[in-house]
């Protein structure tokens, strides 16, 4: 084991598969000589010269266009796009180009690459670099989805996600890349699709992704210690695919399922989840099912009020306290 | 109607076997896509189709120069390029007739014609998209030390998006082995492109933005196209970089099989007619002495071909309802959940 930083995570992660595999190869704007603006990937030009790690012009569109031509000629790029509210700038290649040549031409080609992007609020950054859009990929059919919450997860799923050999959006957030934690030493490689139990409790069972699952956890502690509430809490890691058999299994447990969304309200990932469990566990259910999200609303920038609507440990807690239902 | 001045002139003679080779592919774009009308007017042809009658000597005279391991990139506007580089004409009418043979079984259509095999990388119907994904494969070809060069096409009117500058910059600062060719058929869509665009060709006078030479040529004489490609290709196997070239063309047709182009300008049509790229390279077959039984044998067995593709496309089942339940992933099935 060692301990790494979730940015020093990244790095690690796009290094062990270009390690592995020579034909991996990363671009991006400033992700080389200045080792990427979250300095996420700070030391992979120097380790793997400027013919495997680029630096792009400003041009999300040929950014993503050229990773999805090398990967269907042979290649496994990484592309970067630094602030995923850009995604929207190059959204054609994501939702119509990356995710469907495969289905359209027939299975004739191939697109093994990544995109990366940083994702979340938290940083006061306002509403054109916090927006969390996991939601948009996670409507796109053909096109993988994951959020990594912890350094290992990071390295491990990050190494999934470029050795799997469909596209997957890797969604990593701004506000944990200076948290720290173990990463098994050596290589490490998680399987995409899989959620992970956090913990166990009785009464409520918590859904969380990526800077949502640190909050829940420590909602969870709160509830437990001075509420008399016991939850199991779930870090889904991954949206498409979608481990649903942990997801019911776990609701089924306890008959209550939150789910804690810091995206916006409409078409968050936690209503397929609800329609899900709805469809497939409603008789084993207590209560209804009780989505924690941020309001429909672009996100302000200021600390307070940025803090006011992106679900926080206390909201949690409140939320949780208000809608559980012990009838 | 605007005449560049080509600036490429046809200097050098185009090999007599290479003559021959670009008649044959005129004369098969020119029958496959009559036909594909004609299955339209049947009622054969599922969804839309753009027809690229006129405009068959980009095609053939690019196709022509090309070696087999070149990547091609295509639009909704393909048809022509898929034949000259050699698909399945029953593949391609199948694809239009949503036929199991068709190149894709169905599930692509007109607009997204690819076959893997020849390195015709698909065709994409998002204006400009193609320019950037030609780009990745331009890299992967350099990267991987290959001499595979990359061809993507467009129109006029893509020359206005965005996606078509990121292209040409990158592609110039990476000196990738990438030909963006333009075939100017001076519309886009049902608007003149010269009264949306700020200068008078749209891909070649933006070239110097990106350090590239100026290229406009007649894009109806498939040896001028042939011998424009011939160097640009060179170019890019050398790792000299991309080439931007404007081929001057008309679109004898409306732009899909809904319009009737009333807004052209009277005349304007019998005008290029008189300049069609078949006829006029026929003639000048003739003119060099090429034995005119030769040419009508490859008309005669142009026309059969397509006949026996055509009767077996419409053999062919409709695409089985399972392929819709296929291929969303690399492991050929669609599933989003355990
Ligand atoms: C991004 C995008 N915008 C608009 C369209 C609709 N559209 C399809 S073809 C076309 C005209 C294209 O003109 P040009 O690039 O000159 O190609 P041509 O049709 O002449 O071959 C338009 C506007 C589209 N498919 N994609
Ligand atoms: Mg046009």
């Amino acid at each position: 084991m060692a301990e790494l930083s979730y940015r020093e995570a990244v790095a690690a992660g796009i290094a062990q598969e270009m390690e592995r595999d020579p034909n991996v190869v990363f671009l991006g704007e400033d992700v080389g000589e200045a080792g990427g603006v979250f300095k996420a990937t700070v030391g992979l030009l120097e380790r793997f010269g400027p013919k495997r790690v680029r630096d792009t012009p400003i041009s999300e569109e040929a950014i993503l266009g050229t990773a999805m031509g090398a990967a269907m000629t042979g290649l496994r790029p990484v592309a970067e796009i630094m602030f995923s509210d850009f995604l929207a700038v190059c959204w054609d290649y994501v939702a119509n180009q990356i995710a469907k040549t495969r289905y359209m031409t027939h299975g004739q080609f191939s697109f093994p690459l990544v995109i990366r992007t940083a994702n979340g609020g938290g940083s006061r950054f306002g509403a054109q670099h916090s927006q969390s859009v996991e939601n948009w990929a996670m409507a796109v059919p053909g096109i993988k989805v994951v959020a990594p919450s912890t350094p290992a997860d990071v390295k491990g799923l990050l190494a999934a996600a470029i050795r799997d050999p469909d596209p997957v959006l890797f969604f990593e957030h701004k506000s944990l890349y200076a948290t720290r934690g173990e990463v098994p030493a050596g290589e490490h490689v998680e399987s995409l699709g899989t959620a992970r139990i956090l913990r166990r409790g009785e009464h409520i069972t918590i859904a969380a992704l990526a800077a949502m699952v640190p909050r829940s956890l420590a909602a969870a502690e709160i509830l437990a210690r001075e509420h008399g509430i016991s939850a199991t809490v779930i870090d889904v890691r991954s949206l498409v695919p979608l481990d649903t058999r942990t997801l019911l299994e776990e609701t089924r447990a306890t008959g209550r399922l939150f789910t804690v969304e810091e995206n916006p309200r409409l078409c968050g990932w936690g209503a397929e989840l609800a329609s899900i469990v709805m469809e497939e566990c409603f008789y084993d259910l207590d209560q209804p099912v009780i989505r924690i999200t941020t309001p429909h609303i672009p996100l302000p920038s200021t600390d307070v009020l940025e803090d006011a609507v992106i679900p926080s440990v206390e909201r949690i807690v409140q939320e949780v306290r208000k809608g559980v239902d012990f009838r | 109607m605007t005449h560049g001045s080509p600036s490429a002139a046809t200097d050098e003679l185009t090999p007599q076997a290479v003559r021959l080779r670009i008649y044959r592919m005129l004369v098969e774009t020119r029958v496959c896509e009559k036909r594909i009308s004609d299955l339209f007017l049947q009622n054969l042809v599922k969804g839309t189709s753009h027809l690229a009658l006129g405009q068959e000597a980009v095609a053939a005279g690019v196709a022509a120069a090309m070696e087999k391991d070149d990547y091609s990139f295509l639009t909704f506007r393909g048809h022509h390029h898929v034949i000259a580089r050699g698909a399945s004409m029953k593949g391609v009418l199948g694809e239009m007739m949503g036929r199991e043979c068709g190149l894709m079984a169905g599930k692509g259509g007109s607009m997204h014609l690819s076959d893997a095999k020849l390195n015709i990388m698909a065709s994409y119907a998002i204006l400009g998209s193609q320019l950037a994904i030609a780009c990745g494969a331009g890299w992967s070809a350099q990267y991987r030390g290959t001499r595979q060069a990359t061809v993507a096409f467009f129109g006029d009117g893509t020359a206005n998006l965005g996606a078509f500058h990121e292209s040409l910059n990158l592609a110039a600062v990476w000196k990738l082995p990438v030909l963006f060719i333009c075939e100017n058929n001076l519309y886009g869509e049902y608007t003149a492109t010269h009264r949306v665009t700020a200068v008078e060709h749209p891909a070649a006078d933006r070239a110097a933005g990106y350090g590239l030479e100026r290229i406009v040529i007649d894009g109806n004489d498939a040896d001028a196209v042939y011998q424009t490609a011939r160097r640009a290709l060179a170019k890019a196997r050398a790792g000299d970089g991309p080439s931007l070239i404007e081929c001057l063309t008309y679109r004898q047709s409306g732009h899909s099989r809904a319009d009737p182009a009333a807004y052209r300008p009277k005349g304007e049509l019998e005008e290029w007619l008189e300049r069609d790229p078949l006829t006029t390279y026929r003639r000048r077959m003739l003119e060099l002495g090429f034995d005119e039984a030769q040419l009508e044998q490859i008309e005669i067995e142009t026309q059969q071909t397509v006949d026996r593709a055509t009767e077996e496309a419409k053999a062919s089942p409709p695409s089985p309802v399972s392929l819709a339940f296929q291929d969303v992933w690399a492991d050929g099935g669609i599933a989003w959940r355990n």
